[in-house]
């Protein structure tokens, strides 16, 4: 049986390391990439440099994706920035810096994704979005409002590319412990928990079961969902 | 430097692959519309070709352009209209790029 081909933006570190080493535990072939480079050296693990909103780069990259495997059949967009700050005293520099990783790169990744997935006529597409999108978290309101639209998109994209055998769906994590919370104060994170049906901080394990429930064959009738840790 | 000719060749294999794949019979005609009010293609149609035809293209030439460019779009003559407007914004996309 042939491996799938599995493609994870924000690779490097945090819950993207984690599912890079899931999965090639497991026999996927697995591209992946970030800003930076990577330490992790694997025979089916293929990392590239680059900024998951730069059009060209991003282009460039499905092309060698396009002439090395000839298809892909797993998108994985898991990265993304957050910046907790109270919306008074959010520059705009920082508004667009999230946009542009968590929209934009989402966006770019998933439309050259489903043009190189259609082919074949199958493909899964996997959104981060979050928690703090249900719980209208304070302190969080350009991520959350990023990933709002990312919820949108995953609505929007699962109808729009149904019919080339494409699913899109999303997850929400909760406060899973990655650079991505860790200037968070610690007692707001304990309220978030606190909201929470199941009272703990999500694991990356948690994160790779309901990518798993999504990408498997068995779920070429899943599509526009959103899955929520944590009982949100 | 490629030629317009070349790149009708891809836009035609597109199309035949493409009558093949789908119920609709397309004639590969450099005069054949593909875009608007007269064309024989519903929307999705027409985002399943470009998508094909940009594939091939980029396959073709090695490139890594956009068909439905920001310049595309915002045209009042859409270049998407027929084979043979499309085989000109499709090289001029492709000279752009070296």
């Amino acid at each position: 049986m042939e491996k799938q081909i599995v493609l994870i933006t924000g690779a490097r570190k945090g819950i993207g390391r984690y599912l890079s080493e899931y999965y090639l535990s497991r026999f996927y072939i697995v591209i992946g990439c970030s800003r930076n480079n990577s330490d992790l050296n694997h025979e089916n693990y293929e990392h590239y440099c680059l900024d998951v909103c730069d059009e060209v780069a991003v282009k460039n990259l499905f092309r060698e994706i396009q002439k090395k495997f000839n298809r892909l059949d797993i998108l994985i967009n898991n990265a993304g920035i957050a910046s907790m700050n109270h919306s008074l005293l959010t520059p705009v520099s920082t508004v667009k810096k999230v946009i542009d990783t968590n929209i934009v790169g989402t966006f770019i990744f998933s439309r050259e994704a489903a043009k190189l997935m259609q082919k074949r006529k199958f493909g899964r597409i996997v959104n981060f979005s979050t928690v703090a999108v249900k719980l209208n978290l304070e302190g969080e309101a350009i991520y959350a409002a990023s990933k709002a639209a990312i919820n949108s998109l995953t609505h929007i994209m699962a109808s729009e590319l149904g019919g080339f055998g494409i699913t899109v769906n999303a997850i929400g994590p909760t406060p899973v412990k990655t650079d991505l919370i860790r200037n968070v104060p610690a007692d707001k994170i304990d309220k978030l928990l606190e909201r929470q049906a199941i009272r703990r901080f999500g694991e990356p394990a948690d994160v790779a079961n309901v990518i798993d429930f999504f990408i498997k064959p068995e779920s070429s009738f899943i599509t526009g969902q959103i899955i929520y840790l944590g009982g949100i | 430097m490629k030629t317009k000719e070349e790149v009708i060749d891809v836009i035609f294999k597109s199309i035949e692959e493409f009558s093949q794949q789908n119920d609709v019979q397309l004639e590969a005609k450099v005069d054949t519309i593909l875009f608007g009010s007269q064309s024989q293609l519903d929307s999705m149609d027409v985002v399943h070709l470009l998508v094909s035809i940009e594939e091939n293209i980029n396959s073709k030439f090695d490139t890594s352009i956009s068909i439905a460019d920001e310049r595309a779009m915002s045209q009042k003559n859409s270049p998407f209209k027929t084979v043979s407007t499309l085989s000109e914004y499709i090289l001029l996309l492709l000279n752009e790029q070296g």
